[in-house]
Protein backbone atom coordinates (compact mmCIF):
# COMPACT_ATOMS: atom_id res chain seq x y z
CA UNK A 1 0.00 0.00 0.00
CA UNK A 2 1.77 3.57 -0.58
CA UNK A 3 -0.09 7.30 -0.04
CA UNK A 4 -0.17 9.60 -2.73
CA UNK A 5 1.52 12.34 -1.57
CA UNK A 6 -0.10 14.64 -4.33
CA UNK A 7 -3.15 14.23 -2.35
CA UNK A 8 -2.24 14.05 0.91
CA UNK A 9 -2.76 16.27 3.74
CA UNK A 10 -0.96 15.02 6.62
CA UNK A 11 -4.41 14.75 8.65
CA UNK A 12 -3.21 11.69 10.53
CA UNK A 13 -6.44 9.61 10.41
CA UNK A 14 -4.56 7.06 8.65
CA UNK A 15 -2.46 6.15 11.57
CA UNK A 16 -3.62 5.01 14.18
CA UNK A 17 -6.17 2.44 11.48
CA UNK A 18 -2.36 0.42 10.30
CA UNK A 19 -2.59 -2.68 12.55
CA UNK A 20 0.97 -3.18 12.44
CA UNK A 21 2.04 0.66 12.72
CA UNK A 22 3.64 1.40 9.29
CA UNK A 23 2.06 4.80 8.78
CA UNK A 24 3.69 7.85 10.07
CA UNK A 25 4.12 11.53 9.10
CA UNK A 26 7.58 11.44 7.06
CA UNK A 27 8.65 15.18 8.26
CA UNK A 28 10.74 15.67 5.31
CA UNK A 29 7.58 15.77 3.51
CA UNK A 30 5.01 16.41 5.38
CA UNK A 31 2.87 13.69 4.03
CA UNK A 32 1.58 10.00 5.65
CA UNK A 33 4.13 7.69 4.41
CA UNK A 34 4.17 3.69 4.79
CA UNK A 35 7.06 1.52 5.51
CA UNK A 36 6.89 -0.88 3.25
CA UNK A 37 8.84 -3.34 4.96
CA UNK A 38 6.24 -3.28 7.86
CA UNK A 39 3.17 -3.14 5.85
CA UNK A 40 1.33 -6.56 5.61
CA UNK A 41 -1.21 -5.24 2.72
CA UNK A 42 -4.17 -6.04 5.17
CA UNK A 43 -6.03 -3.31 3.05
CA UNK A 44 -7.67 -2.39 6.51
CA UNK A 45 -6.37 1.25 5.66
CA UNK A 46 -7.88 1.31 2.11
CA UNK A 47 -10.83 -0.33 3.02
CA UNK A 48 -11.85 0.62 6.53
CA UNK A 49 -11.39 3.77 6.07
CA UNK A 50 -14.50 6.26 4.70
CA UNK A 51 -13.48 8.19 1.65
CA UNK A 52 -13.61 11.70 1.00
CA UNK A 53 -12.68 13.78 -2.40
CA UNK A 54 -11.50 17.14 -1.20
CA UNK A 55 -9.13 19.37 -2.55
CA UNK A 56 -5.74 18.71 -1.24
CA UNK A 57 -4.60 22.50 -1.82
CA UNK A 58 -8.00 23.07 -0.10
CA UNK A 59 -8.06 21.45 2.55
CA UNK A 60 -4.08 21.49 3.72
CA UNK A 61 -5.06 25.66 3.39
CA UNK A 62 -7.79 25.60 5.52
CA UNK A 63 -5.74 22.86 7.83
CA UNK A 64 -2.57 25.42 7.72
CA UNK A 65 -4.90 28.87 9.16
CA UNK A 66 -6.47 26.65 11.76
CA UNK A 67 -3.37 25.13 12.83
CA UNK A 68 -2.19 29.07 13.15
CA UNK A 69 -4.88 30.10 15.18
CA UNK A 70 -4.54 27.19 17.71
CA UNK A 71 -7.85 25.83 17.17
CA UNK A 72 -8.23 22.09 17.51
CA UNK A 73 -9.51 20.86 14.99
CA UNK A 74 -11.65 17.73 15.58
CA UNK A 75 -12.31 15.49 12.14
CA UNK A 76 -14.41 11.83 11.95
CA UNK A 77 -11.29 9.58 12.75
CA UNK A 78 -11.97 6.98 10.20
CA UNK A 79 -11.68 9.50 6.94
CA UNK A 80 -9.84 9.72 4.26
CA UNK A 81 -10.70 13.49 3.45
CA UNK A 82 -8.68 13.35 -0.05
CA UNK A 83 -8.79 9.45 -1.03
CA UNK A 84 -4.97 9.52 -0.67
CA UNK A 85 -4.62 5.60 -0.32
CA UNK A 86 -3.36 3.79 -3.48
CA UNK A 87 -3.11 0.30 -3.34
CA UNK A 88 0.19 -1.56 -5.68
CA UNK A 89 0.30 -3.93 -7.54
CA UNK A 90 2.07 -7.05 -5.78
CA UNK A 91 4.42 -9.34 -6.85
CA UNK A 92 5.77 -12.54 -6.07
CA UNK A 93 7.16 -12.52 -3.27
CA UNK A 94 4.73 -9.64 -1.62
CA UNK A 95 1.67 -10.98 -2.76
CA UNK A 96 2.11 -13.48 -0.06
CA UNK A 97 1.82 -10.68 2.52
CA UNK A 98 -1.59 -10.27 1.18
CA UNK A 99 -2.87 -13.49 1.00
CA UNK A 100 -2.05 -13.81 5.02
CA UNK A 101 -3.16 -10.38 5.70
CA UNK A 102 -6.10 -9.74 3.85
CA UNK A 103 -9.07 -11.59 5.52
CA UNK A 104 -10.92 -10.87 1.79
CA UNK A 105 -8.26 -12.76 -0.54
CA UNK A 106 -9.22 -16.41 0.03
CA UNK A 107 -5.88 -18.50 0.08
CA UNK A 108 -4.84 -20.33 -3.52
CA UNK A 109 -4.26 -23.07 -1.37
CA UNK A 110 -7.11 -24.11 -0.30
CA UNK A 111 -9.81 -21.76 -1.49
CA UNK A 112 -10.83 -20.43 2.08
CA UNK A 113 -10.86 -16.40 2.96
CA UNK A 114 -9.22 -15.13 6.33
CA UNK A 115 -6.14 -17.40 7.44
CA UNK A 116 -7.86 -20.26 4.83
CA UNK A 117 -8.56 -23.14 7.55
CA UNK A 118 -11.86 -24.75 8.23
CA UNK A 119 -9.79 -26.65 11.45
CA UNK A 120 -12.19 -28.22 14.36
CA UNK A 121 -15.08 -25.63 12.45
CA UNK A 122 -15.93 -28.89 10.28
CA UNK A 123 -14.95 -31.49 12.09
CA UNK A 124 -18.53 -32.91 11.93
CA UNK A 125 -18.61 -33.06 8.84
CA UNK A 126 -14.41 -34.27 7.67
CA UNK A 127 -13.50 -36.49 10.47
CA UNK A 128 -10.17 -34.29 10.46
CA UNK A 129 -9.79 -34.97 14.34
CA UNK A 130 -11.26 -38.27 16.31
CA UNK A 131 -11.26 -38.94 20.04
CA UNK A 132 -7.94 -39.61 21.49
CA UNK A 133 -6.56 -37.34 19.07
CA UNK A 134 -5.47 -33.28 19.25
CA UNK A 135 -5.84 -30.98 16.29
CA UNK A 136 -3.51 -27.54 17.37
CA UNK A 137 -4.06 -24.36 15.77
CA UNK A 138 -0.42 -22.35 16.17
CA UNK A 139 -0.89 -19.20 15.38
CA UNK A 140 1.74 -16.23 15.26
CA UNK A 141 1.27 -12.71 14.67
CA UNK A 142 -1.87 -12.06 16.49
CA UNK A 143 -3.19 -9.94 17.97
CA UNK A 144 -1.30 -6.85 16.52
CA UNK A 145 1.91 -8.00 16.15
CA UNK A 146 3.02 -9.60 12.32
CA UNK A 147 5.02 -12.33 11.99
CA UNK A 148 8.13 -13.34 9.12
CA UNK A 149 8.54 -16.82 7.95
CA UNK A 150 11.86 -16.93 9.13
CA UNK A 151 10.04 -17.15 13.10
CA UNK A 152 7.57 -19.37 11.61
CA UNK A 153 9.66 -21.61 10.39
CA UNK A 154 11.62 -22.17 14.03
CA UNK A 155 8.07 -23.26 15.08
CA UNK A 156 7.74 -25.92 12.22
CA UNK A 157 11.27 -26.67 12.09
CA UNK A 158 11.11 -27.51 16.12
CA UNK A 159 7.84 -29.33 15.29
CA UNK A 160 8.73 -31.51 12.56
CA UNK A 161 10.97 -34.27 14.56
CA UNK A 162 7.61 -35.03 17.13
CA UNK A 163 5.66 -37.18 16.71
CA UNK A 164 2.39 -34.67 14.74
CA UNK A 165 1.56 -34.60 11.01
CA UNK A 166 0.82 -31.19 9.68
CA UNK A 167 -2.43 -30.53 8.32
CA UNK A 168 -1.94 -30.50 4.20
CA UNK A 169 -5.11 -28.15 3.93
CA UNK A 170 -3.35 -25.35 5.32
CA UNK A 171 -1.47 -22.44 3.43
CA UNK A 172 1.73 -22.43 5.60
CA UNK A 173 1.76 -26.02 4.71
CA UNK A 174 1.57 -25.54 1.18
CA UNK A 175 4.45 -23.38 1.46
CA UNK A 176 6.79 -25.58 3.17
CA UNK A 177 9.84 -26.23 1.53
CA UNK A 178 10.08 -29.82 3.34
CA UNK A 179 7.05 -30.48 5.33
CA UNK A 180 9.75 -33.67 7.07
CA UNK A 181 12.25 -30.97 8.11
CA UNK A 182 9.83 -27.77 8.48
CA UNK A 183 11.59 -25.54 6.32
CA UNK A 184 9.48 -23.22 4.61
CA UNK A 185 10.51 -22.53 1.01
CA UNK A 186 13.60 -19.46 1.09
CA UNK A 187 12.41 -16.85 -0.78
CA UNK A 188 9.49 -15.89 1.22
CA UNK A 189 11.56 -16.14 4.84
CA UNK A 190 11.84 -12.06 5.08
CA UNK A 191 8.11 -11.37 4.25
CA UNK A 192 6.10 -10.01 7.31
CA UNK A 193 2.28 -11.25 7.43
CA UNK A 194 -0.33 -10.37 9.71
CA UNK A 195 -0.35 -13.68 11.42
CA UNK A 196 -0.36 -17.22 10.31
CA UNK A 197 -1.55 -20.66 11.49
CA UNK A 198 -0.06 -23.75 11.44
CA UNK A 199 -1.70 -26.92 12.08
CA UNK A 200 -0.97 -30.20 12.97
CA UNK A 201 -2.57 -33.34 14.82
CA UNK A 202 -1.18 -35.75 17.52
CA UNK A 203 -2.08 -38.37 19.47
CA UNK A 204 -4.07 -37.28 23.12
CA UNK A 205 -0.79 -39.01 25.44
CA UNK A 206 1.90 -36.40 22.94
CA UNK A 207 0.24 -33.08 23.50
CA UNK A 208 2.12 -32.21 26.86
CA UNK A 209 5.12 -32.71 24.67
CA UNK A 210 3.92 -30.44 22.03
CA UNK A 211 2.81 -28.34 24.26
CA UNK A 212 6.65 -27.16 25.87
CA UNK A 213 7.93 -27.43 23.04
CA UNK A 214 5.45 -24.80 21.30
CA UNK A 215 5.86 -22.82 24.94
CA UNK A 216 9.87 -22.93 24.37
CA UNK A 217 10.42 -22.46 20.70
CA UNK A 218 8.31 -19.51 21.18
CA UNK A 219 10.47 -17.42 23.94
CA UNK A 220 12.44 -17.22 20.91
CA UNK A 221 10.48 -15.48 18.62
CA UNK A 222 9.92 -11.86 17.56
CA UNK A 223 6.21 -12.24 17.65
CA UNK A 224 2.99 -13.46 19.94
CA UNK A 225 2.11 -17.06 19.69
CA UNK A 226 -1.92 -18.32 19.99
CA UNK A 227 -2.77 -21.67 20.98
CA UNK A 228 -5.66 -23.53 20.16
CA UNK A 229 -6.06 -27.02 20.81
CA UNK A 230 -9.11 -29.31 19.73
CA UNK A 231 -10.73 -32.83 19.94
CA UNK A 232 -13.54 -34.40 19.57
CA UNK A 233 -16.21 -34.80 22.40
CA UNK A 234 -17.65 -38.47 23.13
CA UNK A 235 -21.86 -39.21 23.19
CA UNK A 236 -21.71 -36.84 26.46
CA UNK A 237 -20.06 -33.61 24.84
CA UNK A 238 -16.97 -34.69 27.38
CA UNK A 239 -13.84 -35.48 26.01
CA UNK A 240 -9.88 -36.38 27.62
CA UNK A 241 -8.32 -33.03 26.61
CA UNK A 242 -10.12 -30.86 28.94
CA UNK A 243 -8.63 -33.24 32.34
CA UNK A 244 -5.34 -33.27 30.41
CA UNK A 245 -4.67 -29.71 29.69
CA UNK A 246 -5.97 -28.84 33.55
CA UNK A 247 -3.02 -31.09 34.81
CA UNK A 248 -0.41 -29.65 32.46
CA UNK A 249 -1.37 -26.47 34.41
CA UNK A 250 -3.37 -24.63 31.90
CA UNK A 251 -6.36 -22.32 32.57
CA UNK A 252 -8.64 -21.70 29.94
CA UNK A 253 -12.72 -20.74 29.20
CA UNK A 254 -12.88 -19.82 26.31
CA UNK A 255 -13.09 -21.79 22.98
CA UNK A 256 -15.00 -23.28 20.09
CA UNK A 257 -17.75 -25.56 20.30
CA UNK A 258 -18.51 -27.48 17.08
CA UNK A 259 -22.06 -28.52 17.45
CA UNK A 260 -22.41 -31.30 15.29
CA UNK A 261 -25.18 -30.51 13.07
CA UNK A 262 -23.26 -30.53 9.57
CA UNK A 263 -23.94 -33.39 7.65
CA UNK A 264 -22.08 -35.23 4.52
CA UNK A 265 -23.74 -36.22 1.69
CA UNK A 266 -23.76 -39.92 1.08
CA UNK A 267 -22.24 -39.43 -2.53
CA UNK A 268 -19.24 -37.94 -1.41
CA UNK A 269 -17.03 -40.81 0.90
CA UNK A 270 -15.29 -40.62 3.62
CA UNK B 1 -9.66 -19.56 10.73
CA UNK B 2 -9.12 -19.04 14.53
CA UNK B 3 -11.13 -15.23 14.02
CA UNK B 4 -13.40 -16.26 17.18
CA UNK B 5 -11.21 -18.35 19.13
CA UNK B 6 -8.66 -16.03 20.93
CA UNK B 7 -10.83 -12.92 22.17
CA UNK B 8 -9.12 -11.38 25.22
CA UNK B 9 -10.58 -10.96 28.46
CA UNK B 10 -11.52 -12.52 31.98
CA UNK B 11 -14.48 -14.46 32.36
CA UNK B 12 -16.55 -11.95 33.60
CA UNK B 13 -15.31 -9.32 30.37
CA UNK B 14 -16.86 -11.94 28.23
CA UNK B 15 -20.07 -12.86 29.59
CA UNK B 16 -22.30 -11.02 26.98
CA UNK B 17 -20.34 -12.72 24.33
CA UNK B 18 -21.92 -15.11 22.12
CA UNK B 19 -20.91 -15.86 18.23
CA UNK B 20 -22.38 -18.64 16.57
CA UNK B 21 -21.46 -19.20 13.03
CA UNK B 22 -21.98 -21.65 10.24
CA UNK B 23 -19.88 -22.45 7.40
CA UNK B 24 -20.05 -25.76 4.49
CA UNK B 25 -16.33 -27.92 4.55
CA UNK B 26 -15.37 -27.19 0.97
CA UNK B 27 -14.87 -29.96 -1.53
CA UNK B 28 -17.55 -31.86 0.66
CA UNK B 29 -21.13 -30.38 1.43
CA UNK B 30 -20.65 -26.71 0.00
CA UNK B 31 -22.52 -27.76 -3.10
CA UNK B 32 -25.67 -25.61 -2.49
CA UNK B 33 -25.00 -23.91 0.21
CA UNK B 34 -25.53 -20.43 -0.11
CA UNK B 35 -29.57 -20.32 0.45
CA UNK B 36 -28.71 -22.75 3.90
CA UNK B 37 -26.11 -19.60 4.76
CA UNK B 38 -29.35 -17.30 3.75
CA UNK B 39 -31.82 -19.63 6.24
CA UNK B 40 -28.97 -19.65 9.12
CA UNK B 41 -28.96 -15.52 9.32
CA UNK B 42 -32.38 -15.15 8.56
CA UNK B 43 -33.19 -17.51 11.56
CA UNK B 44 -30.66 -15.86 13.62
CA UNK B 45 -32.18 -12.27 12.75
CA UNK B 46 -35.50 -13.21 14.81
CA UNK B 47 -33.98 -13.56 17.61
CA UNK B 48 -32.33 -10.12 17.97
CA UNK B 49 -28.45 -10.43 17.33
CA UNK B 50 -26.23 -7.25 17.88
CA UNK B 51 -24.00 -8.13 14.50
CA UNK B 52 -24.41 -10.06 11.69
CA UNK B 53 -21.86 -10.96 8.82
CA UNK B 54 -20.41 -12.36 5.76
CA UNK B 55 -16.72 -13.10 6.24
CA UNK B 56 -16.20 -12.49 2.39
CA UNK B 57 -18.71 -8.97 1.84
CA UNK B 58 -18.94 -7.94 5.83
CA UNK B 59 -21.00 -7.29 8.73
CA UNK B 60 -23.52 -4.71 9.25
CA UNK B 61 -21.41 -1.87 10.32
CA UNK B 62 -19.45 -0.13 6.88
CA UNK B 63 -17.29 2.35 5.61
CA UNK B 64 -18.55 4.87 3.42
CA UNK B 65 -16.98 5.26 0.14
CA UNK B 66 -18.43 8.77 -0.55
CA UNK B 67 -18.34 11.17 1.83
CA UNK B 68 -19.21 14.89 1.54
CA UNK B 69 -18.24 17.55 3.79
CA UNK B 70 -21.97 17.48 3.96
CA UNK B 71 -22.82 13.81 4.75
CA UNK B 72 -20.40 14.07 7.91
CA UNK B 73 -24.24 14.94 9.84
CA UNK B 74 -26.21 12.55 8.32
CA UNK B 75 -23.20 9.45 7.37
CA UNK B 76 -24.57 5.80 6.92
CA UNK B 77 -22.49 3.73 9.36
CA UNK B 78 -24.60 0.58 9.37
CA UNK B 79 -26.87 -1.49 6.57
CA UNK B 80 -29.76 -3.48 7.48
CA UNK B 81 -28.98 -6.87 8.05
CA UNK B 82 -31.27 -8.24 5.19
CA UNK B 83 -28.25 -6.55 2.53
CA UNK B 84 -26.08 -9.09 4.74
CA UNK B 85 -28.42 -11.88 3.64
CA UNK B 86 -28.67 -10.85 0.09
CA UNK B 87 -24.97 -10.80 -0.09
CA UNK B 88 -24.50 -14.26 0.52
CA UNK B 89 -24.05 -15.88 -3.11
CA UNK B 90 -20.90 -17.70 -2.69
CA UNK B 91 -19.96 -20.35 -0.42
CA UNK B 92 -18.75 -18.42 2.89
CA UNK B 93 -18.81 -18.34 6.41
CA UNK B 94 -21.65 -16.70 8.20
CA UNK B 95 -21.80 -15.54 11.36
CA UNK B 96 -24.47 -13.63 14.37
CA UNK B 97 -23.29 -12.00 17.58
CA UNK B 98 -25.45 -11.91 20.85
CA UNK B 99 -24.48 -10.58 24.22
CA UNK B 100 -27.99 -12.52 25.64
CA UNK B 101 -27.54 -15.88 26.18
CA UNK B 102 -31.31 -16.46 26.28
CA UNK B 103 -31.54 -15.28 22.83
CA UNK B 104 -28.73 -17.69 21.33
CA UNK B 105 -30.69 -20.59 23.18
CA UNK B 106 -33.74 -20.15 21.42
CA UNK B 107 -32.30 -19.43 18.03
CA UNK B 108 -30.37 -22.87 18.89
CA UNK B 109 -33.70 -24.48 19.13
CA UNK B 110 -34.56 -23.30 15.58
CA UNK B 111 -31.62 -24.35 13.86
CA UNK B 112 -31.85 -27.84 15.53
CA UNK B 113 -34.88 -27.94 13.89
CA UNK B 114 -34.19 -26.45 10.60
CA UNK B 115 -31.61 -29.08 9.97
CA UNK B 116 -29.74 -27.09 7.37
CA UNK B 117 -26.59 -29.54 7.07
CA UNK B 118 -23.92 -26.82 7.27
CA UNK B 119 -21.81 -26.94 10.73
CA UNK B 120 -22.32 -24.59 13.19
CA UNK B 121 -19.79 -23.29 15.77
CA UNK B 122 -20.45 -21.54 18.82
CA UNK B 123 -17.18 -19.38 19.68
CA UNK B 124 -17.94 -18.11 23.87
CA UNK B 125 -17.32 -19.62 27.27
CA UNK B 126 -16.63 -22.72 26.46
CA UNK B 127 -19.47 -24.09 29.44
CA UNK B 128 -21.48 -21.57 28.81
CA UNK B 129 -21.93 -22.79 25.23
CA UNK B 130 -21.90 -26.18 26.42
CA UNK B 131 -25.02 -25.02 28.80
CA UNK B 132 -27.12 -23.20 25.80
CA UNK B 133 -26.53 -26.48 23.86
CA UNK B 134 -27.64 -28.80 26.09
CA UNK B 135 -30.66 -26.69 26.96
CA UNK B 136 -31.69 -26.72 22.91
CA UNK B 137 -31.15 -30.64 23.05
CA UNK B 138 -27.89 -30.93 21.32
CA UNK B 139 -24.62 -32.43 22.70
CA UNK B 140 -21.16 -30.56 21.32
CA UNK B 141 -19.62 -32.58 18.73
CA UNK B 142 -15.56 -30.91 19.13
CA UNK B 143 -14.66 -28.79 21.29
CA UNK B 144 -11.37 -26.12 20.86
CA UNK B 145 -9.91 -24.50 23.88
CA UNK B 146 -7.66 -21.05 23.64
CA UNK B 147 -4.73 -21.48 25.35
CA UNK B 148 -3.97 -17.78 25.24
CA UNK B 149 -1.13 -15.68 24.28
CA UNK B 150 2.52 -16.98 24.11
CA UNK B 151 6.44 -15.65 22.95
CA UNK B 152 6.77 -11.98 23.31
CA UNK B 153 4.11 -10.62 25.25
CA UNK B 154 6.15 -7.26 25.92
CA UNK B 155 4.70 -6.47 22.84
CA UNK B 156 1.05 -6.51 23.83
CA UNK B 157 -0.81 -3.58 24.58
CA UNK B 158 -3.27 -3.19 28.08
CA UNK B 159 -6.02 -5.31 28.80
CA UNK B 160 -8.45 -2.43 27.67
CA UNK B 161 -6.64 -2.57 24.53
CA UNK B 162 -6.51 -6.11 24.07
CA UNK B 163 -10.38 -6.42 24.89
CA UNK B 164 -11.29 -4.11 22.41
CA UNK B 165 -9.21 -4.99 19.24
CA UNK B 166 -9.07 -8.92 19.98
CA UNK B 167 -12.78 -8.99 18.81
CA UNK B 168 -12.18 -8.24 15.44
CA UNK B 169 -10.23 -11.93 15.12
CA UNK B 170 -8.48 -10.91 11.89
CA UNK B 171 -7.19 -8.12 13.37
CA UNK B 172 -8.70 -5.74 11.22
CA UNK B 173 -9.28 -2.88 14.94
CA UNK B 174 -5.84 -1.83 15.18
CA UNK B 175 -4.23 -1.11 18.82
CA UNK B 176 -3.34 2.08 17.87
CA UNK B 177 -7.02 2.84 16.87
CA UNK B 178 -8.09 1.65 20.06
CA UNK B 179 -6.13 3.09 22.27
CA UNK B 180 -7.24 6.16 20.29
CA UNK B 181 -11.02 6.01 20.90
CA UNK B 182 -10.66 4.99 24.62
CA UNK B 183 -8.96 8.26 25.10
CA UNK B 184 -11.24 10.15 23.21
CA UNK B 185 -13.70 8.50 25.12
CA UNK B 186 -12.13 9.88 27.95
CA UNK B 187 -11.80 13.17 26.93
CA UNK B 188 -15.27 13.22 26.39
CA UNK B 189 -14.47 13.57 22.93
CA UNK B 190 -17.02 10.63 21.91
CA UNK B 191 -19.57 9.05 23.52
CA UNK B 192 -19.01 5.08 23.61
CA UNK B 193 -21.62 4.24 21.16
CA UNK B 194 -19.62 6.06 18.78
CA UNK B 195 -16.41 4.91 19.61
CA UNK B 196 -17.41 1.22 18.99
CA UNK B 197 -19.14 2.13 15.95
CA UNK B 198 -15.64 2.70 14.18
CA UNK B 199 -13.97 -0.10 15.69
CA UNK B 200 -17.01 -2.02 14.13
CA UNK B 201 -16.67 -0.94 11.01
CA UNK B 202 -13.35 -2.26 10.72
CA UNK B 203 -14.33 -5.58 11.28
CA UNK B 204 -14.54 -7.35 7.99
CA UNK B 205 -16.69 -10.26 9.07
CA UNK B 206 -18.95 -9.01 11.00
CA UNK B 207 -18.65 -10.44 14.14
CA UNK B 208 -17.93 -7.18 16.37
CA UNK B 209 -20.09 -7.09 19.37
CA UNK B 210 -20.44 -3.60 19.90
CA UNK B 211 -22.98 -4.39 23.51
CA UNK B 212 -19.49 -5.53 24.94
CA UNK B 213 -17.28 -2.91 23.44
CA UNK B 214 -19.66 0.22 24.77
CA UNK B 215 -19.43 -1.34 28.49
CA UNK B 216 -15.41 -1.73 28.18
CA UNK B 217 -15.20 1.81 26.97
CA UNK B 218 -17.75 2.84 29.30
CA UNK B 219 -15.87 1.09 32.43
CA UNK B 220 -12.46 2.40 30.90
CA UNK B 221 -13.90 5.94 31.01
CA UNK B 222 -14.36 5.94 35.01
CA UNK B 223 -10.33 4.15 35.13
CA UNK B 224 -12.16 0.46 35.73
Amino acid sequence: MQIDHGKCVACGNCIPVCPMGAIYIDPAVNRATVNLDECVECFTCYRGMSKEYLNPTLVRTIRGFLKYLRIRFDPEPDVCPTDALTPQELTWPRIVRRAFSDPLVPHESTGIHGRGTEEVKTNDVTGRVNEGEAGFTIEFGRPGVGVRFRDIQKMTMALAPLPITFEKKNPVFSLMADPATGTIREDILNEKVLSAIVELKTRLEHVPQVLRMVEEVSQDLETIVSIGVATRCDGQGDNALEPLLKREGYEFYRGKTNLGLGRRPAAVPA
Amino acid sequence: MTNTLHRFGSRDSLRDDYIIFAMAARGINDQGAPPKLQTFLRLALKHHPINVGNAVKGGIFRASKALTPLAHWRRREFIAPEEVVESIDTCTTVSAVFDDPANLEAFLTELKAADLGVSINIAALTDEARTCCQRAGITRHSVEYSLGFHGDLNRLPDRHVLELSTMCGHGMVAHNLTKKMLDWVKEGRRDPRQAATYLAKFCTCGIYNTTRAIRILEEARVGK
